[in-house]
């Protein structure tokens, strides 16, 4: 067993030496070295520190979703995905999208993506008229043991905890900026199949003493400023999750 | 031969009678149709003679996404069905209010029908909302002492469901304090289906399921507000 761990370990890390060595990084080449004669259990460690987050803007193609001042909900979190990945990827975290255009994803799709990501936070987007600013929703699945095989439609059962962690760190976020918060447990078949800690937000408008801009959803200024919360909420979980905390 | 002053006294009788007659034919006439009017705007239901009882209204908030009760004195019906329609109507009646925290138009002609049915093993093992989050009181200590658990179909109405608001909150409100509700009033009722119009229907106005079961059991009171 342990040979046959070694040897793709070993494989890598005469790669990665000979790209550094003609990319003249001469501490890397050391590191790579060192690796080389490294016990097994290094191998076990956590794989490179890759950050990825699934943002998924709910409805599309045929379901429009709420009517926002005349605008459809499915473009909104589509625009609002948009503006939250460039965010994302300015600040070195990875993020996967379930969709990109103004296409029909059903949830089994959208709960695959986000599984086959192996995603540390997966964010559903929503936005409605009704209430006012964010509903931070996580699933109302009781939590559940991690195990080999989860049943589909269950499967967030395994992360809920992580899931309330996850939706904890938002809430703190979008207070900080501002917002009035409401906390809430759903059941929703996206979500419900995520692999992932996974909250679902709905974005509503803001209260007129929330300070900057006029807290109407189409209000630019207000958009940026939930994107910019959204943002820093995962930057924080990204330094928690590093942090060593495992559910 | 008749004497003059006799027939001028018999015409005038004649005159007499013709015209008291004629007025009360109008009149009689006149009587009448105020009889059919007063009829037309009367109430078609039967007069309120029951008397007003407590009832627990689980009412919806969107401000803290909450569930909180409050308790009314309203008539109500004898008849199970009757009583659970009455209730919920109440409760949509203060959400189409002015001011209302939950606002959703329509009232209480939101709700068609209640019916109440018995949990048949079948449905129980069936249900979709097995093993959710069971935050408040179990279904063994659903309090039910007399008679076995009851299944709530609410029949909604058609209008009702095309104006209600979109939306994860809103959606999820009016399910949870409808069935809260229900479940307040009838300890009996551990589950609640919903119809529009007769019919299933995959969702209430875009988001929550309307083809699931709902357990009251997992209906209670979110986490509430967190500013
Ligand atoms: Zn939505």
């Amino acid at each position: 067993m342990r040979g046959r761990k070694r040897i793709p370990r070993l494989f890598f890390s005469a790669l990665s030496l000979e790209r550094m060595r003609r990319t003249g990084n001469l501490t890397s080449a050391i590191a790579a070295l060192l690796a080389l004669s490294a016990p097994i259990v290094f191998a076990q460690a956590p794989p490179a520190e890759r950050f990825v987050v699934v943002l998924d803007a709910a409805h599309g193609g045929a379901d429009s979703g709420a009517s926002i001042n005349g605008q459809s909900e499915k473009a909104y979190t589509l625009a609002l995905g948009v503006r939250l990945r460039s965010l994302l990827m300015a600040r070195g975290i990875d993020v996967v999208t379930t969709r990109e255009s103004d296409t029909t994803v059903d949830p089994a799709q959208r709960a695959a993506i986000a599984d086959h990501a192996n995603a540390q936070a997966c964010l559903t987007l929503h936005a409605s008229e009704s209430g006012s600013g964010a509903h931070v929703f996580v699933s109302s699945l009781a939590p559940a043991q991690q195990a080999a095989m989860l049943p589909w439609k269950t499967a967030q059962a395994a992360w809920t905890q992580r899931s309330v962690a996850l939706a904890g760190v938002i809430n703190s976020a979008l207070t900080h900026a501002g917002m009035t918060v409401t906390l809430g447990r759903i059941a929703l078949p996206a979500i419900d199949s995520m692999t992932c800690p996974a909250v679902a937000i709905e974005v509503a408008p803001g209260q007129s003493s929330d300070g900057a801009g006029t807290g109407s959803l189409d209000d630019p200024d207000y958009q940026a400023r939930v994107a910019d919360a959204l943002a820093a909420a995962l930057v924080e979980w990204r330094s928690e999750e590093r942090g060593g905390r495992q559910p | 031969m008749i004497p003059r002053h006799q027939t001028i006294l018999f015409v005038v009788l004649l005159v007499a009678s013709i015209t008291l007659g004629a007025v009360l034919w109008t009149t009689l006439d006149r009587a009448h149709k105020r009889l059919l009017a007063s009829e037309e705007s009367a109430p078609t239901q039967a007069p309120q003679v029951a008397p007003s009882e407590q009832a627990t209204l689980m009412v919806a908030n969107d401000a803290d996404n909450s569930v909180a009760p409050r308790v009314f004195s309203l008539p109500l019906p004898q008849n199970p069905e009757a009583r659970a329609r009455a209730v919920l109507g109440k409760l949509l009646d203060l959400y189409c209010a002015p001011g209302s925290g939950h606002p959703v138009p329509d009232g209480a002609s939101s709700v068609s029908q209640v019916f109440l049915l018995p949990v048949t093993a079948v449905s129980a093992s069936s249900t979709a909302g097995a093993g959710r989050a069971a935050t408040g009181s179990s279904r063994a200590a659903g309090g039910n002492s007399a008679g076995g658990d009851e299944l709530a179909v609410v029949n909604l109405a058609g209008a009702f469901v095309s104006g209600h608001p979109s939306g994860l909150e809103t959606e999820t409100l009016t399910i949870l304090s409808i069935c809260a509700t229900l479940h307040a009033n009838f300890p009996n009722v551990t589950e609640v289906r919903f119809l529009v119009d007769g019919q299933q229907r995959a969702t209430l106005a875009g988001h929550a399921d309307l083809t699931r079961t709902y357990l009251t059991s997992e209906t209670v009171p979110t986490e509430g507000a967190h500013s």
